[in-house]
């Protein structure tokens, strides 16, 4: 059964739920029309289905389209995606035509309506051509990591950016200096779906004896995909670095990805280097295993998220939530999650890693107080209900002027 | 208890205190600083809602860190530049003590280029994807469905709204909207005649509590003065 609002509040408290509708009422009766690539899998579409019902509880006529494109189109969107996170790829002339047919195609197939149209991510950005012809304000919200992107394919898709009313972007570092007003939304976790649920200790031990994990001993554990930027074999070197002093064992857990030739490379590659330690467990899990990653998660003494670049990662969001002290780098939107000492430790080495993980292991009262701290941090600010917020007051702002605007 | 009316001796408003709630959005500049010398220009051009959002955003989103420095310029320049000595001085700038964010500005400005007059501190860079990034604050306020006509009416709706609400008329209406005082004591002075508890109120530090914190000790100070209402 699809959650209500209502259900938020034994999480973040009455107050927050009620401010919340006061605020929608301000919005109440808008059209909200959304249009990303896809309806199933992937972030955005994740998102999509939590946020539309919720929008649409709160008075806001939220839609949702998806655009159609062919496999040709998607292999030229996905190498955009790539680039846009600062890869090499080889990117010829003809895939930016391909990209412009399949825009035009739906420009001319899909008649937008609503007051505003919320265009999600590069795909569909050309629906942008629509705007003369239509009295709406348009946002693109950019999910991606676009700090460092390919200068190519940036410079082709800015006169479409600067086309919009509004751009929204993940974390201060992916901001770019741009004619039109941009906004800082992160993403959030769902306190309530299975990845984050609170799970009885008898699921969890279940679980964990699925996977052979020894119960008595401390676990450091990453979940991500098998991916260069996540540096898995980072991880284990650092684990090792630790396991010097300290007793402890290594979960590297995350989806498997047989589509993609890289992940199947690094995981081998992960594999090869674990198997001379048996404190290491490598667990390719298929994407999905919602209950069992949560499981790791809380079963966890230490989480750590050494990525070498993140789009926001919220893997930390969801192990801060649950109350475990974290070691993550000091990257994209990560250093919006965790303040150094605070809430977590921020790491910038393999050996920096190494040091923190053993000061939360042989110290957990002061690991206790982070963890305690991230927790609360997670729920001030990473749960849906923050980013619902955040959504409204940006199609209230559209219709506003002013830094400090009355409603 | 004592007596059949005890609070009688406290007055009760004409103009009840209407509670208003507030939240932000972030607008993002484009403009970030990677050494102390950037920091410094871009501080003295940017929009004050810039200042604004740098000095206080903590206070709403941090709750839990207090009293750990409550800017953003003493957080970055500590960590990132690992310049600790100018971040103490930042993060001991009296915010409570200045009335408007231009005065605030002047003076994040002036610390700033002293440590900068000796040429030597510049030499510091933020690693990469450690740059400061300047964002501004959009506000919006909205009226939250509470009124209170004296104080023990005051202390019940002091319960029960958000920190935001508590936010904005403490911070917010003083060196945003540059009024004198916090809206709970220009209230309590104007409508209830109470220029002692306004004043006690005024002259808390509001940056050296957590937002709970600041709750609990300003219904404390109501608290003790209807229990003095009581005992007349």
């Amino acid at each position: 059964m699809p959650y209500r609002l209502d259900d938020y509040v034994s999480i973040v408290g009455a107050q927050v739920i009620d401010e919340l509708r006061l605020i929608a009422e301000k919005a109440k009766g808008l059209t909200v029309q959304n249009v990303n690539s896809t309806a199933v899998g992937g972030g955005v579409a994740e998102i999509l289905n939590r946020m539309v019902p919720f929008l649409q509880e709160l008075g806001i006529n939220a839609k949702w389209d998806v655009i159609k494109g062919g496999e040709k189109f998607y292999k030229v969107t996905k190498k955009f995606h790539n680039a846009l996170h600062g890869s090499r790829e080889e990117i010829t002339p003809e895939d930016f035509t391909v990209f412009l047919e399949t825009g035009e195609m739906n420009c001319k197939a899909m008649e937008l309506e609503g007051d505003i149209l919320f265009i999600h991510d590069p795909q569909p950005i050309t629906l942008i051509n629509q705007k003369d012809r239509k009295n709406a304000k348009w946002i693109w919200r950019c999910h991606i990591d676009v700090s460092n992107p390919d200068q190519r394919v940036w410079s082709f898709l800015r006169p479409f950016i600067d086309r919009y009313d509004t751009a929204v972007f993940s974390a201060p570092s992916f901001s770019q200096e741009l004619p039109i007003r941009q906004f800082l939304i992160s993403p959030s976790i769902d306190p309530l779906s299975d990845k984050n649920k609170e799970l009885s200790d008898d699921t969890i031990e279940k679980v964990l004896e699925r996977f052979k994990i020894d119960l008595e001993k401390p676990i450091v554990t990453q979940i991500s995909r098998f991916d260069y930027l996540k540096d898995p074999l980072g991880v284990i070197e650092a684990f090792e670095l630790v396991e010097r002093n300290i007793d402890c064992q290594l979960i590297l857990a995350g989806g498997e990805a047989t589509d993609d030739p890289e992940s199947v490379e690094v995981l081998a590659k992960v594999r090869e280097r674990a198997a001379r330690n048996p404190n290491i467990h490598v667990l390719a899990i298929p994407s999905g295993s919602d209950i069992e990653i949560n499981a790791i998660q809380r079963a966890s003494t230490v989480i750590i998220q050494k990525s070498v670049k993140e789009g926001f990662g919220l893997t930390v969001s969801e192990a801060l939530w649950k109350g475990k002290p974290t070691v993550a780098s000091a990257v994209g939107g990560i250093t919006l999650q965790v303040s150094h000492k605070y809430s977590g430790l921020l790491c910038h080495s393999i050996e920096g890693a190494a040091h923190a993980v053993k000061q939360l292991l042989q110290n957990p009262e002061y690991a206790r107080k982070l963890g305690e701290n991230g927790r609360e941090h997670i729920r001030q600010n990473f749960l849906l209900t923050r980013h619902l917020r955040d959504y409204i007051l940006l199609f209230l702002s559209l219709q506003r002027s002013g830094d400090v605007i009355q409603l | 208890m004592r007596g059949g009316s005890p609070l009688a001796n406290l007055s009760r408003a004409k103009e009840p205190f209407r509670f208003v709630s507030q939240v932000h959005l972030k607008e993002l500049t484009g403009l970030k600083a990677r050494k102390l010398s950037e920091l410094a220009y871009h501080l003295k051009t940017v929009n004050g809602s810039v200042i604004y959002y740098h000095t206080h955003h903590f206070l709403q989103q941090h709750q839990f860190l207090s009293p750990e420095p409550p800017n953003d310029f003493a957080y970055w320049v500590t960590e990132a530049l690992q310049n600790k000595k100018l971040g103490e001085k930042l993060s001991s700038i009296n915010i409570c003590q200045f009335t408007s964010i231009r005065a605030l500005r002047e003076k994040l400005v002036a610390v700033i280029e002293n440590d900068l007059a000796g040429g030597k501190q510049d030499r510091a860079f933020a690693g990469e994807g450690e740059e400061f990034h300047f964002i501004k604050a959009v506000s919006f306020a909205f009226p939250v469905p509470y009124a209170a006509f004296d104080l023990k009416e005051f202390s019940d709706v002091l319960r029960k709204i958000t920190i935001h609400s508590i936010y904005y008329h403490v911070f917010e209406a003083r060196i945003r909207l540059e009024k004198p005082s916090n809206d709970f004591s220009l209230w309590m002075e104007k409508e209830l005649g109470e220029a002692e508890l306004a004043q006690k109120i005024s002259r808390l530090d509001p940056y050296t509590y957590t937002m709970e914190g600041l709750r609990a000790k300003i219904i404390r100070l109501i608290e003790t003065r209807l229990s003095e209402g009581e005992a007349l």
